[in-house]
C-alpha cells in the first residue's frame, strides 16, 4: 500500500512509502512500521496506543482522528492513505503539531477550577443527578486531544477563537457547583474570541472521539453571557 | 479545504452564510426598484415590466429559494442555541432544506 | 470593542433574526399570493399605498434586516475576507445604507 506522509515544517511536502498490510492493521501501526523499518527519521507522537490518551491524534486523509483506533480497512478503502499533522496547529515536524496555543486558549477561556473551600472546610457536596452536574458530566471526559480543534472552521478562520475544546471545558466548569469564578469565565468566553464566533458547524461534535458534543457546550455559553453585566475592575 | 466536511451542520452553515450573502447583495437593488414608485404608479410598472425576461424570472425563483433556505437555517440555528438539546439536530438541517424547496416550488407554481 | 459589546451584537442578531422570521413568513406568503397572474404596479400599490399596517411592517423589516444584514457582513468580513477591525466599520455603513434606501422604498409605496 503507498502511504503519502508529511515531512518538515509548514513548508515541508508529502513523502510516499510503500508499507505492508496486515489484518486488522491501524493507521498507527503504519506510521510505527516506517519509522522502525523504513525512516527511523519520521518524528510522531504516540502513548497509549490502545484509545485514551489521545496523542497520537492527526489528520488522516483529511480528517482529523486517533490513528491508534483508526483501521487501515476503514479509510484506506481506496487504497490511499494520507497522514499529515493536527490542522490549525503549528507544525513542529512531520506528525508532530504545536499544543501550545491550544492549551493557551483552555486556560484564557478560564478552562480551570476556581476554589471555594480549602482543606479546613467540609468536603463539597454535590449532587450528581443535579440538572447543573449532569450538563457538566456531559463534557466533563474532554481528554485534550485536539481533535475537534483540529476539525473547527471557526478555528481556521479566527486566530482568536478559543476553539470548542477550550469553551467546553468551561462550560463544565460554569455548572460546576464548587466554582467561584463564574463572572470572569463568563467574560473570557465570550465575544469574537469566545462562544459568540460558534457558527454551529458541528464538526467538533461530528469528529469528537468521546462522542462529546461542544456544540451543546457553547450553546450553554451562549444563553448564559445573554445578558453579560460590565467586566468587575481588577483591584 | 482540507478537512472532510460531509456532514449536514456544515452544509447548513454552508448554504446559510452563502444566501445571506446573495441576500445582502440583492437588497440594494430591491430597494432601489420598489423606491422608483416615488415618480408615480407608471415608473414602478415600467422596472416590473423589465423584470418579466426570462433570466430575471430564473433570479427570482433563486432568491426566493435563497430566502426561504435563509430563514430554514437561521431557525435551525435558534433551536440549536436555545431550545433544549436534542442529538437529533441532523433532522433539523434536512428539515431547513426541505422547507426551502417547498418554498421555491410554491413560487414556481405561482409565477 | 470590548467582548461584551461583541456578545450584544450576536444578541442583537438574534433578536433580529426572531423577528425576522416572522416578517419573512410574512414576506414569502404575499409574494407567492400577488405573482399568481403576474405582478403588476397597481396589483402592489392598491395593497400598500395609504396603509399603515403595511408600513409598519415594512419599516419594521427593513430596520430589522439592516441590523442583522450587518452584524452577518461584519462577520463575514473577519472571517473571510480579513478585515479585522474595519469590518465593523464597513458592516455599520451598509447598515445605515439599507436603512435609507430601506425606508425611501417603504415611503414610495405606502406614500
Amino acid at each position: 500500500m503507498e502511504v503519502k506522509v508529511w515531512r518538515g515544517d509548514a513548508t515541508g511536502r508529502f513523502e510516499s512509502f510503500e508499507v505492508p498490510r496486515q489484518p486488522s492493521q491501524t493507521v498507527l501501526d503504519v506510521v510505527t512500521h516506517i519509522q522502525r523499518h523504513l525512516d527511523p527519521t519520521l518524528s510522531y507522537r504516540f502513548a497509549c496506543r490502545v484509545g485514551m490518551c489521545g496523542s497520537c491524534a492527526m489528520t488522516v486523509n483529511g480528517t482529523p482522528r486517533w490513528t491508534c483506533r483508526t483501521h487501515v480497512d476503514k479509510v484506506a478503502a481506496a487504497g490511499r492513505l494520507e497522514i499529515a499533522p493536527l490542522a490549525n496547529l503549528p507544525v513542529v515536524k512531520d506528525l508532530v503539531a504545536d499544543m501550545r496555543e491550544f492549551f493557551d486558549k483552555w486556560a484564557r477561556a478560564k478552562g480551570q477550577l476556581t476554589p471555594t473551600r480549602t482543606r479546613a472546610d467540609e468536603f463539597a457536596v454535590v449532587d450528581p443527578g443535579s440538572p447543573a452536574r449532569r450538563e457538566a458530566d456531559a463534557g466533563i471526559e474532554c481528554i485534550g486531544c485536539g481533535v475537534c480543534y483540529a476539525a473547527c472552521d471557526v478555528v481556521k478562520w479566527n486566530r482568536d477563537y478559543l476553539g470548542p475544546a477550550a469553551l467546553n471545558r468551561a462550560w463544565t466548569l460554569v455548572n460546576d457547583a464548587r466554582d467561584g469564578g463564574q463572572s470572569a469565565r463568563l467574560h473570557a468566553v465570550a465575544g469574537d474570541a469566545g462562544c459568540h464566533s460558534c457558527h454551529t458547524m458541528m464538526s467538533c461534535t461530528e469528529h469528537c472521539p468521546k462522542h462529546l458534543s461542544p456544540t451543546r457546550a457553547i450553546a450553554g455559553l451562549k444563553r448564559a453571557t445573554w445578558s453579560l453585566p460590565p467586566e468587575k475592575e481588577k483591584s | 479545504m482540507s478537512v472532510a466536511r460531509n456532514h449536514p451542520a456544515w452544509w447548513a452553515f454552508m448554504v446559510h452564510r452563502v444566501t445571506g450573502i446573495a441576500l445582502a447583495l440583492f437588497l440594494p437593488a430591491h430597494f432601489w426598484l420598489l423606491a422608483s414608485a416615488l415618480e408615480g404608479e407608471a415608473a414602478l410598472e415600467n422596472k416590473l415590466r423589465w423584470t418579466e425576461q426570462p433570466l430575471v424570472i430564473a433570479g427570482e425563483w433563486l432568491l426566493v429559494i435563497a430566502l426561504a433556505a435563509h430563514l430554514a437555517g437561521g431557525l435551525r440555528v435558534l433551536a440549536l442555541e436555545f431550545l433544549p438539546w436534542r442529538d437529533w439536530q441532523k433532522t433539523l438541517a434536512a428539515l431547513a432544506a426541505g422547507f426551502a424547496l417547498a418554498a421555491g416550488l410554491a413560487f414556481a407554481l405561482a409565477r | 470593542m470590548s467582548a461584551r459589546f461583541q456578545a450584544r451584537l450576536w444578541v442583537a442578531q438574534r433578536v433580529t433574526a426572531m423577528i425576522l422570521a416572522f416578517c419573512v413568513v410574512v414576506h414569502l406568503a404575499t409574494i407567492i399570493l400577488a405573482v399568481r397572474g403576474g405582478l403588476t404596479a397597481a396589483e402592489i400599490l392598491a395593497r400598500t399605498q395609504g396603509s399603515m399596517a403595511w408600513g409598519a411592517f415594512y419599516a419594521t423589516f427593513v430596520v430589522a434586516v439592516a441590523i442583522h444584514g450587518g452584524i452577518g457582513l461584519r462577520t463575514i468580513g473577519i472571517e473571510w475576507l480579513g478585515m479585522g477591525r474595519a469590518a465593523g466599520w464597513v458592516a455599520a455603513l451598509v447598515s445605515a445604507s439599507l436603512v435609507v434606501l430601506g425606508l425611501r422604498a417603504v415611503v414610495a409605496v405606502v406614500a
